[in-house]
């Protein structure tokens, strides 16, 4: 076998619980990110990946304590990322159980923090979040911030050529346009990014069908992200696993 | 009681849960008399060689290594860790390992790196490590390896644009590329192989 292509759950948390919802039957907690988290590793998750979205700093305090009591029950490697803009809140997220942080807005604006961690932690630890739309840049990309409300003014291709050349060991490639949809990943976005960076790529926004995995892992994703279509059980982890390795995809199943 | 060793590098705490699921007593520490009384010891790691290698020989833990193999007791290297058991690491420039294990690693001949995922791994005949386990996946994150076979060893392989050394068993001497602290059920049963040569 060659190395499977990953599945990735997305969990929203903010002040230590998880937010925006999750529809599972039998979940005494749809709150609780350690009962989430338990349950998509036994349901198969490749990887967990929680994104902080607390509005204030005594929030953000908690997510650290959400995160240990995660990695105290959840033996698969876990992402945390949102509102990390130093080398010591990395620091501070991989000590309490983290295993990579990803970092989005804080690298735009000052783009040696990405050496700075990966100086310190290894390029391993960083993925890059990357929120990018159709846009007036050179490539037809272009960085956004805020939710994909805001343009950096910046060309997404060139973002992600500098941003790997300085340390980063994996890209999160979120479009902005397919994100929401449910209408299929944005493949011709990933197809440009592959073509440009030799770290691994995961492939976020726009899932609705199955079909719509095969056809991101074609333009050339390593792993798959998505969030709403697990939690509201549109499919399982296991549906989409199922369904690549028929298709000739190799997945851990 | 089994002691991880504390050098500033490593997931230590996801180790330290995941060997005492399998119901082992663990301190992480880089003392080296609590190191020499246990009964086990386990050598974590993740980054760069270089800068893994210097904060092991800051620590003394070049020696607390070395002592352990000579006293023929059981030690287990993760990723960084594995690595390290090795002679040379070829990553930024070069560094010198503590040499326990022959030959060196060097980054792997892969389009896509770092290594990123659940691979598959091929357990080698005689294997202990992987008792119950042949062929099962495993969580791997690394762009360097070994891929030599090491003499008079246990050698299992996994394949990433090329083969290269997943596990290796020699003697007392156990180390894997992979993270079986981040490997759900197979990795808890490998570490749970491992306690039983303790």
């Amino acid at each position: 076998m060659t190395l499977a292509k990953r599945i990735i759950p997305c969990l929203d948390v903010a002040n230590g619980r998880v937010v925006k919802g999750v529809n599972f039957q039998n979940l005494v907690d749809a709150g609780d990110p350690v009962e989430l988290a338990k349950l998509y590793g036994v349901v198969g998750a490749d990887e967990l990946t929680f994104l902080d979205i607390s509005a204030s700093v005594e929030e953000r305090s908690t997510t650290l304590g959400m995160v240990a009591r995660t990695a105290e029950q959840v033996f698969i490697p876990l992402t945390v990322g949102g509102g990390i803009r130093s080398v010591d809140d990395v620091d501070a997220l991989l000590r309490a159980g983290a295993d990579k942080v990803s970092i989005n807005t804080a690298a735009i604006n000052r783009p040696e923090l990405i050496s700075e961690i990966s100086d310190r932690f290894g390029d391993q630890v960083l993925v890059l979040s990357v929120d990018a739309r159709r846009g007036k840049t050179p490539s037809g990309f272009e960085v956004t911030t805020h939710g994909g409300r805001q343009g950096a003014g910046l060309d997404a291709l060139a973002w992600v050529e500098d941003a790997t050349s300085r340390g980063v060991g994996e890209i999160l490639l979120n479009s902005m346009d397919a994100d929401g949809t449910r209408e299929g990943f944005d493949i011709e976005m990933i197809t440009q990014v592959r073509s440009r960076t030799r770290v691994p790529l995961i492939a976020s926004g726009g899932a609705g069908k199955l079909d719509d995995f095969a056809l991101a892992l074609d333009a050339g994703a390593d792993a798959l992200l998505a969030a709403s279509v697990f939690h509201f059980g549109t499919f399982t982890i296991h549906d989409v696993k199922e369904f690549l390795s028929k298709k000739g995809y190799s997945v851990r199943l | 009681m089994i002691a991880i060793l504390d050098y500033g590098s490593g997931n230590l705490r996801s180790v330290q849960r995941a060997f005492e699921l399998t119901g082992i007593k663990t301190v992480i520490t880089s003392d080296p008399k609590l190191c020499a009384d246990s009964d086990g010891l386990v050598v974590p790691g993740v980054g760069a060689y270089g800068a893994c290698m210097k904060q092991l020989v800051d620590v003394g833990g070049r020696e607390i290594i070395m002592n352990q193999v000579a006293a023929g007791k059981p030690i287990i290297g993760i990723c960084v860790g594995l690595q390290i058991l090795f002679e040379r690491g070829t990553e930024k420039g070069g560094a010198t390992g503590v040499g326990v294990l022959p030959g060196e690693v060097s980054e792997l001949k892969s389009q896509i790196l770092p290594h990123i995922g659940w691979n598959t791994v091929s357990s080698g005949k005689g294997t202990k490590l992987f008792e119950g386990l042949d062929g099962a996946s495993f969580y791997f994150v690394h762009s360097y390896a070994a891929k030599h076979t090491v003499p008079d060893a246990v050698n299992s392989w996994t394949e990433y644009g090329e083969e290269f050394l997943s596990a290796v068993e020699r003697g007392s001497v156990s180390a894997v590329q992979f993270h079986p602290e981040k490997s759900g059920a197979n990795g808890a049963r490998l570490i749970s192989n491992w306690a039983k040569t303790l």
